[in-house]
């Protein structure tokens, strides 16, 4: 239980995927001038992150591993979450109409995003058993969503501040987001390693 | 011929994909704790590019429209396997440091964005030579940005020692934090040449146009 715990915060906090690990910059940098639309991409992608790694750990330790394929991974990889994004998208909008208004447009930018796609190449190298992968997934989506969201409450606040016009946009946004992984630097002492 | 030169020098510089354009950002933030990974990662993508601009360029009247996307991505994963493997094999240390990273070349949005806005409408030459210019842009960029990180984290420039023994080495530099510093205010000063630049433009323009009109009164 410890164990999990532990892996639990390591993976939001400690090993933050946009801030440690450099996963998925372009949704942190492009999706976090309003609030809204960050919850919104935030809780898509880590809906889709805890599924991409289950099924990835899946079809790696029941198909890939016992045929010896494992140098298919990234093909496989790809196309399966391809698939997993259309699939989720159609269920969405089949029983979940208003979930799907709200989340839509941000599934179909999720197919390319690299956190998706990191998260199901870690999982199918490492030792994690299947309940350690869903801990690690459910963990890293909390520190995506957490950065994007604290990145857009920042922004938000900064947008009518008076900084010169050559720190407007991406610029600012990378200092900050610099400022941020400093402090996310202090919580390393968290989980020994 | 011209239009072939036309394109390396595009994607090197006014088309930079890293400086300019601002796409791909995960690889310039995430490998360029030395210059060298930052060189290797940059050659690897471009041996990526440049094989898939070709490929999806000479298979361009084959692939049905409506399920291009899916061929594309296909097509770049296979590159990339071949590349991953390759690194693995070749340069194990470096593929180490470089890890996840190179698998996610598939996902970078600079290779499909180069197919379907290039690749996928262009002669074959013309493909190739346009890898060539936005896959070398790209490597530049990722090794500058590596040279600055590595220079000020540990007084090094690929190895090498360059900062006597009296610099300190900003430890912070090689952490996270470093990149999204580094790479922020490379940003900041692109914006200040481009502001300069547009604002000489326009008091040109403008003492211009006092002269036309001077000269249009004077007489």
């Amino acid at each position: 239980m410890k164990e999990l715990v532990l892996l639990l915060v390591g993976s939001a906090l400690v090993n933050n995927f946009v801030l440690a690990r450099f996963l998925g910059i372009c949704p942190f940098l492009g999706m976090t001038r309003k609030l809204d639309a960050a919850w919104g991409m935030g809780l898509a992608a880590s809906f889709v992150l805890v599924l991409s790694a289950m099924a990835s750990w899946l079809v790696y330790e029941y198909i890939l591993a016992p045929l010896s394929l494992e140098f298919m991974k990234i093909v496989v990889f790809i196309l399966m979450i391809a698939c997993l994004v259309q699939l989720l998208e159609m269920m969405l909008k089949k029983f979940f109409p208003q979930l799907y208004r709200a989340m839509g447009i941000y599934l179909t930018l999720i197919t390319t995003n690299c956190a998706i796609l990191g998260i199901a190449l870690i999982v199918a190298g490492s030792d994690y058993n299947f309940l350690e992968t869903t801990v690690f997934a459910i963990g890293a989506g909390a520190g995506f969503t957490l950065a994007l969201v604290m990145m857009a409450g920042i922004r938000e606040e900064l947008e009518f501040a008076d900084v010169p016009a050559a720190f407007k946009g991406t610029s600012l946004a990378l200092i900050i987001a610099g400022i941020m992984s400093m402090a996310f630097l202090g919580f390393s002492g968290l989980v020994p390693m | 011929m011209r239009q072939h030169l036309d394109d390396i020098l595009r994607g090197l510089f006014r088309e930079n994909p890293t400086f300019r354009m601002l796409i791909g950002m995960c690889p310039p933030l995430a490998v360029t704790t030395s210059a060298e990974s930052g060189l290797i990662m940059g050659l690897a993508t471009t041996a990526v590019l440049i094989c898939s601009s070709t490929l999806i360029s000479a298979l361009k009247k084959l692939i049905p429209n409506q399920i291009r996307i899916p061929a594309y991505i296909v097509i770049i994963a296979t590159f990339v396997t071949i590349v991953d493997l390759l690194l693995k094999a070749m340069l194990p240390e470096v593929y180490k440091v470089l890890g996840i990273f190179v698998p996610l070349i598939v996902v970078n949005c600079i290779i499909l964005g180069r197919a379907e806005a290039f690749a996928s409408k262009m002669p074959i030459s013309r493909s190739i030579t346009d890898g060539v210019g936005i896959g070398l842009g790209f490597t530049w960029a990722l090794t500058f940005i590596g040279c600055v990180r590595e220079l000020l984290g540990a007084g090094t420039l690929f190895g090498f020692q360059v900062l006597g023994d009296s610099f300190v080495p900003w430890q912070i530099m090689k952490m996270p934090p470093g990149a999204f510093l580094t790479m922020g205010l490379i940003v900041f000063v692109l914006n200040s040449v481009e502001l300069y630049r547009a604002r000489h433009e326009q008091k040109r323009a403008r003492s211009q146009i006092r002269l036309v009109r001077k000269e249009a009164t004077g007489q």
